[in-house]
């Protein structure tokens, strides 16, 4: 079974630590390595991105590391992917104009 | 975290030492005779004392190479200063492209000239810049380590001035190798600095934890970590002044990570690239945690700007305030007044200040971090990178961690070291910096790096302004 990684008790995403497909995902931590837990993952998530393995409400904060990384700007269910389109920093503006598979800014002015 | 108290080891089991070192980590580095170095260094460090021979400065800072230095003082000598360097044995190229000097760049260039792993330096200028070979050359000498300097335009051009750059450099070759002073090494004489890039999901979790772990063992055995980028702390201002070892330190911390804030909204662009967001990492506040987390676990003594070697400011650290007695009442202070070995933890501030005109990015790319670390007097540097790079340093060796296991794969050539066990359930994170420890261990013993051994040399030497009052500014002295 693929595997995601829980950082924190509190984190509500794990990091994929193979490309995921939907489907049964198994969540490990460093906190206690032997508690498993699962989750059923619901798209296709890269290696190294993350997955909610919580339900996260429209405006909470996206857990990891024990700590807030930004805030959902959706409701994100578990299993769900959770990356610029659905998860915003509270200082950077301009990330989450960014191409949401590769990064690549999309702003069409500086190259017109 | 407190498992790890032996001074002279750091910890490092000796059997992790024979097993790793002999095995997956050295046994990839080639087959040119390291092995045997490195096997050298486990087993000392598993028996008596665990050092290793050096090379000894003036100032009292210890070496672990002993090389020939080409600075060329502006892009048009840049070719000849190349050129001079080819081929030479131990002998690294430095340089400042612009024709209008600029302090920062000068302080950077001495304080590299006068780096523990440099024996000798030779300045080249083209004849018209503003920044001085002799200037240079002259500081180098009075730190006790031989000279030269000369201007292509008075020696008549180029084949003429790489002869003569050569000559030179044979000649300071000879004489850094006849004279050098050779002094055991311990654990407490390295200062190792860490930045990151190229970072993904993993750096976070494996590359950078396992550095924070080998950083603690560095500490308390009396060495020097140095950790940097202060725009990659955003949104973990609290977590960082917790950390401070005192008021002094929280002032600066304080300090450094608001004029860092200030910066990113200046120049409208937060410390996050393309690759970044692409290996999963969703927002700066996320890539700070997964950067910081390479500081370790220990108190952060204090700030250094670029250039201000660390081994000099934690000592100075200690006198001045051991004279300053207004504040000698603060029991904090107090305490670090009384450490006589200075070693610790450390934070390079490498962020731009406010100047009269805001030029100057901080670390436009990772070998610019690569030279501010150097120029603190890292002997050694580290860097690590999940999505993988092909970079390398001039004068300290870089070693090259990855925690992504198809990176490593894919770029073993490139790639020193995998943490990548420790996500694979297969390695504890102790375990894993051990193994690092290891590698790092034989690399100060004299075993190549890989870029290292593939002839990497990548340095960048901007246009910056920094205040710095308690250096000497420029060449002005």
């Amino acid at each position: 079974m693929t595997q995601v990684y829980c950082i924190h008790r509190e984190d509500n995403v794990g990091t994929a630590l193979v490309g995921l497909v939907p489907g049964p995902v198994r969540v490990l931590g460093e906190v206690d390595i032997h508690e498993v837990a699962e989750v059923a993952c619901s798209e296709p998530i890269d290696a190294g991105h993350k997955m909610a393995s919580r339900a996260i409400a429209k405006g909470e904060a996206v857990v990891k590391y024990g700590l807030p990384i930004g805030r959902a700007t959706c409701d994100i269910a578990p299993g769900q992917w959770v990356h610029l389109h659905n998860c915003e920093s509270q200082f950077d503006e301009r990330s989450n104009t960014l191409d949401v598979h590769t990064g690549a800014p999309t702003e069409r002015d500086v190259y017109r | 975290m407190n498992d790890v108290k032996s001074e002279h080891t750091g910890g490092l089991r000796k059997e992790t030492a024979a097993e790793h070192v002999g095995g997956h980590v050295v046994g990839e580095m080639g087959d040119e005779g390291d092995v045997g170095k490195v096997e050298g260094v486990g087993g000392q460090m598993g028996g008596q004392v665990g050092g290793w021979e050096g090379y000894l400065r003036e100032d009292g800072r210890k070496g672990v190479r002993n090389l020939v230095l080409v600075i060329y003082t502006v892009e048009c000598a840049s070719f000849v200063a190349q050129r001079i360097a080819e081929g030479e044995q131990d002998t690294h190229v430095i340089g400042f492209p612009g024709c209008y000097d600029n302090a920062y760049a000068i302080r950077l260039m001495l304080a590299l000239a006068r780096h523990p792993n440099v024996g000798a330096v030779l300045a080249v200028g083209l004849g018209c810049e503003y920044t001085q070979p002799k200037r240079i050359a002259d500081v180098v000498r009075e730190s006790g380590r031989p000279a030269a300097n000369f201007f292509i335009q008075d020696v008549g051009g180029t084949e003429t001035g790489i002869a003569k750059g050569k000559q030179i450099v044979n000649q300071m070759r000879e004489q850094i190798t006849r004279d050098a002073k050779r002094v055991t090494m311990t654990m407490a004489d390295l200062v190792i600095g860490c930045e990151c890039g190229g970072s993904d999901g993993t750096s976070g979790l494996a590359g950078n934890p396992v550095v924070g772990r080998l950083f603690d063992r560095l500490v308390d055995a009396g060495g020097l970590a140095v950790f940097e980028e202060t725009v990659e702390m955003i949104g973990l201002k609290e977590m960082i002044l917790s950390r401070a070892a005192h008021d002094e330190a929280r002032e600066a911390l304080a300090h450094a990570y608001d004029k860092a804030m200030a910066y990113c909204q200046e120049v409208r662009q937060f410390s996050a690239a393309p690759g970044n967001f692409a290996g999963g990492l969703t927002t700066i506040e996320e890539k700070s945690l997964g950067a910081f987390a390479k500081s370790g676990s220990r108190a952060i003594e204090g700030v250094v700007k670029v250039g201000e070697p660390v081994w000099h400011r934690s000592r100075l650290g200690n006198e001045s305030e051991q004279s300053m007695s207004p504040e000698s009442a603060n029991p904090s202070r107090g305490g670090h007044a009384s450490k006589k070995n200075a070693g610790g933890l450390w934070l390079l501030d490498s962020v731009p200040d406010a100047h009269f005109m805001q030029f100057g990015y901080t670390n436009a790319n990772d070998s610019e971090g690569l030279m501010d670390l150097i120029a603190a007097g890292c002997q050694i540097v580290l860097f690590v990178t999940g999505r993988g790079s092909v970079i390398g340093s001039p004068i300290a060796p870089l070693i090259k961690v990855t925690g992504n296991r198809q990176t490593y794969e894919r770029m073993q050539g490139d790639m020193d070291f995998c943490a990548a066990g420790i996500l694979e359930g297969r390695v504890t994170l102790d375990e894993c910096a051990d193994e690092l420890l290891a590698l790092v261990l034989a690399t100060a013993s004299g075993a190549m790096s890989k870029p290292e051994r593939l002839g990497h040399r990548e340095f960048f030497i901007p246009y910056k302004h920094q205040d710095v009052p308690l250096l000497q500014v420029g060449c002005r002295v």
